[in-house]
């Protein structure tokens, strides 16, 4: 491939970071190239150096870093090349929003809420041309209509905040393509957004290749989304590509070990092989409750949250109706504001509920007191999602599991608790001597295992489960996942595992019910609602899911187009 | 041993520093000490007592300039100016003291409840707060130290008027930042997971609110520290201060110096105001220092080589040790 036809080419790349600790180094030794009108996708987890890669392209480091090597960026006429490593000031600005441009990961925040979006594109073409107001308004609104947004003339005058989370990143996107860029760098361009806005936003990069021949060099730890847009993968580990391949090969026939471990990670729909019934051992069957009567048992459930003065409240949860019988998991899946978390919350007396009846462990939650409530605790485990902010920062990892023994009185101290500690570190594969670390010291991984240990110390008759991989890389997640059927399986608990990702609830759920706006509209056996969905919206949900294989998922986007 | 001294904040703070930020915290950490010692040890430096007006060979004489008997001359009242200034960091260490210690568990305890009550209690005392912010706070201070002294001034009585009159307005300014701080931590996920435990709401202040949000108190103990300062001596410049009999004093002293100032005589208005600035000036670099070094946007340092550093574990899988060493570990 002769350079002239490379939008970039990053040659022998190396990024270090002076930190609190001393010289970090991010990215090491990268090698790459970008064709014209060619998707490249960079995978990696958490920490690998894809993103600091990618934004070294546009020179968007922050001031600790220093970067070796070079990165030539063609123009898009082709007839000139920089060195984006070596350019300054003036000449970096010149080259970012012309050349290169960015699509950011969440659109809510890319946004400035005080300006309307159409002087927010015309600021990119302001800072390279000189144009009038109506001239740049027009431009405006000509590439508004190019992202697919619906009447473009009167929605050009319209703030962030009157978009719908899928119509921002259209925003964001065509704000990064008004100057013609021959190269758009998005980074994990659609994790904030809900998997049917997803499929849309996914279908509007892939235009921007066939169309306009614009290279994307795409951010993205979900292999489903690389399946569907990306032409070439460069998988990074450590700082380092480790392997980069056409799409159709590395899928198929992946050759680093890490690369093999990463795709056997990915959940797949379907995968979800075990129910309930024979997971759960037969003595812990029934233990805690009366066969047959239901741990949870919702009917006609209603949650608004108050509106402010003289405005109407936002009904979160409406008439919903379900039960968690003894022993048995239950997966609840929705968009997000489809209601999952209130119910969750709910369950655990965190939110009031405001008509209709919810029965937990036999305490009716209409009209909630929060001292009849506090025995029923005790039978409550919660994991959070987010396991970093879910531990008191200044207790160490024993501290923080013994709490919920300390606090029922089943033991006198932090101390005091420390074998059975030690006992429930165990139970998550954690080491004992995590118990005296802080949380910071621990990973994402390792913290959402003592999270578990946390919510399973009283050994708890229902466990709570809010989204509790989603802030996990894959291969953690798949791990986590495992732990959390393996101790299903031997203590019994009932559970409500909340998630958006149907891959993963299809894992662990005996029974799937899907929320949509508050409503249920389907519930049934896992495998009946995946294969047979009876509503409309769950027939979408599960053909926007992107499958991390391209023959299939170029399938499935067939499919999801036919569904309309 | 050395882990708990790396956390102490000022240590910690210090030896994150570099270049210019670690410049100014030195400078700011090297006056403050030097206006500690000579507090501590103003009885022991000072060659003559703060009210000491004759020495062996009778009378020091008024307004004497600079000599080998009075390093930096006498007062119009006849007082050794150099011993006044050194007894005078005496009387300020021990206002700041007083002050800070005073309004400090005040402002925490009511911060805290107001913050994670919130309710009627919540906008009551923010509307108390505001009133006072709203209040010259000099005049405050000059009202208070009328009430409590009641015109007397013992070296207590004046310290107490200072220390309590500064105190009401600092209450506040620790009751603000640490119930907003409040207000942020109690909705983080640590805190609804201590209260989907169960626990009682006494319990969640203390055990999980209250150690997390006086992370910024450092910062406030100095700048408040310097402002208590200068409050004593505004007080004492206005005459409302302590006796020269009862303490030293730098305000009272440069009010004193007023008239000296005309008529060419310089060390009895420059010496106290040179320490009045220089305490404020150490007190408040050290202050400024650590609220740049809490920020990790505004902490500087060192730039790195190219292609330097170890590499950080990508995959957090690949950290967590394997089935089989854990049950070695633990076996």
């Amino acid at each position: 491939m002769n350079p002239a036809e490379s939008v970039v080419e990053i040659d022998d790349l190396s990024v270090s970071f002076a930190t609190d600790h001393g010289a970090v180094k991010a990215v090491d030794g990268v090698s790459l190239r970008v064709a014209r009108g060619e998707v490249l996708a960079i995978v990696g987890e958490s920490g690998s150096g894809k993103t600091v890669t990618a934004k070294s392209i546009l020179g968007l480091l922050p001031e600790t870093a220093t970067t070796g090597g070079a990165v030539l960026l063609s123009s898009r006429s082709g007839d000139a090349v920089n060195d984006v490593v070596a350019l300054d000031g003036a000449r970096l600005r010149a080259v970012r929003g012309s050349d290169v441009a960015m699509v950011f990961q969440e659109p809510s925040s890319a946004l400035n809420p005080v300006f309307t979006v159409g002087w927010q594109i015309a600021e990119g073409l302001r800072a390279h041309r000189r144009l009038s107001r109506a001239e740049a308004k027009r431009e405006a609104v000509e590439i508004l209509r190019t992202v697919g947004i619906p009447d473009p003339e009167v929605r050009v005058n319209h703030y962030p905040h009157q978009f719908s989370g899928g119509q921002k990143q259209r925003v964001v996107i065509a704000a990064a393509l008004v100057l013609g860029p021959g190269l758009i760098v998005a980074d994990e361009p659609t994790t904030a957004l809900d998997v049917t806005v997803q499929a849309e936003i996914l279908d509007l990069l892939r235009r921007l290749r066939d169309e306009f021949g614009t290279a994307i060099v795409l951010i993205t730890h979900n292999m489903g989304v690389v399946a569907d847009l990306a032409d070439r993968v460069a998988v990074m580990f450590q700082g380092e590509v480790v392997e980069q391949a056409e799409a159709h090969a590395l899928f198929a026939h992946p050759q680093h070990d890490y690369t093999k471990r990463l795709l056997a990670a990915v959940p797949r729909l379907g995968a979800g092989r075990l129910v309930a019934h024979d997971r759960v051992a037969p003595d812990a069957r029934g233990r805690a409750e009366p066969a047959g009567r239901p741990v949870v048992e919702a009917s006609g459930l209603v949650i608004d949250y108050p509106g402010r003065l003289g405005r109407r409240g936002f009904r979160a949860v409406d008439e919903v109706s379900f039960r968690i019988g003894a022993g048995e998991v239950l997966g609840l899946v929705g968009e997000s504001g489809s209601g999952k978390t209130t119910i969750g919350r709910a369950i655990g007396g965190l939110t009031r509920i405001t008509g209709g009846s919810l029965r937990v462990l036999g305490h009716e939650m209409l009209g909630f007191s929060e001292r009849r409530f506090k025995p029923a605790r005790a039978d409550i485990g919660f994991v959070f999602q987010d396991p970093a902010a879910s531990f008191n920062p200044l207790l160490t990892i024993a501290e923080a599991v013994a709490e919920p023994l300390v606090i029922h009185g089943r033991a006198a101290s932090p101390a005091a608790a420390r074998p059975r500690v030690d006992e429930l570190l165990e139970a998550v594969q954690l080491p004992k001597g995590y118990g005296d670390r802080y949380p910071h010291e621990l990973s994402g991984g390792q913290r959402q295992r003592a999270s578990l240990a946390r919510g399973l110390a009283l050994d708890p008759t229902l466990l709570i489960a809010d989204e509790p991989t989603s802030a996990l890389d894959v291969s953690v997640q798949a791990r986590v996942l495992e732990l959390f059927a393996e101790l299903q399986h031997d203590l019994g608990f009932a559970a409500l595992f909340i998630s958006h990702d149907l891959a993963v609830v299809d894992l662990l759920a005996d029974r799937i019910a899907v929320l949509h706006r508050g409503r249920l509209v389907e519930e049934g056996p896992g495998a009946e609602v995946l294969e047979r969905p009876r509503h409309e919206y769950t027939r979408r949900l599960i053909a926007s899911l992107p499958v991390p294989d391209p023959v299939e998922q170029a399938q499935r986007r067939a499919a999801l187009a036919a569904l309309g | 041993m050395a882990s708990l001294l790396s956390r102490l904040p000022v240590l910690k703070q210090l030896r994150q520093s570099v270049g210019l930020q670690r410049g100014m915290l030195v400078t700011g950490l090297v006056i403050t000490g030097v206006f500690v010692l000579v507090a501590v040890f103003a009885p022991a430096i000072a060659p003559y007592g703060f009210a000491q007006l004759r020495g062996a060979d009778g009378p020091f004489g008024a307004q004497q300039p600079p000599s080998a008997e009075h390093i930096m001359g006498t007062t119009v009242g006849g007082y050794d100016v150099y011993s006044r200034v050194l007894w005078g960091a005496q009387t300020a260490v021990l206002v700041i003291l007083v002050a800070v210690v005073c309004s400090i568990f005040v402002g925490i305890l009511l911060g805290l409840v107001s913050g994670y009550l919130g309710g009627w209690l919540d906008r009551v005392l923010v509307v108390i707060g505001d009133a006072i912010y709203a209040f010259p706070s000099l005049l405050l201070a000059i009202v208070l130290s009328i009430v409590i002294s009641g015109g007397q001034s013992s070296l207590w009585g004046g310290i107490l008027a200072a220390a309590l009159s500064i105190t009401v307005v600092f209450i506040p300014q620790y009751y603000r930042v640490i119930r907003a701080e409040t207000i942020r931590i109690k909705a983080e996920p640590y805190v609804e997971s201590a209260k989907m435990l169960g626990a009682s709401p006494l319990r969640i202040m203390f055990r999980h609110v209250l150690r997390n949000a006086t992370r910024t108190l450092p910062v406030i103990f100095t700048l408040n520290s310097s402002e208590a300062l200068l409050t004593l001596a505004g007080l004492g410049f206005l005459g409302f201060g302590i006796e020269p009999t009862a303490a030293a004093e730098w305000g009272y002293d440069l009010n004193k110096a007023l008239s000296d100032v005309t008529s060419g005589i310089w060390w009895t208005a420059l010496y106290p105001g040179l320490a009045i600035v220089l305490a404020v000036l150490g007190i408040t670099l050290v202050g400024e220092s650590l609220n740049d070094l809490a920020d990790p946007r505004l902490r500087g340092r060192k730039r790195v080589k190219a292609r330097s550093g170890a590499v950080s574990m990508t995959s957090v899988d690949t950290t967590l040790p394997s089935d089989l060493e854990i049950r070695q570990e633990n076996a």
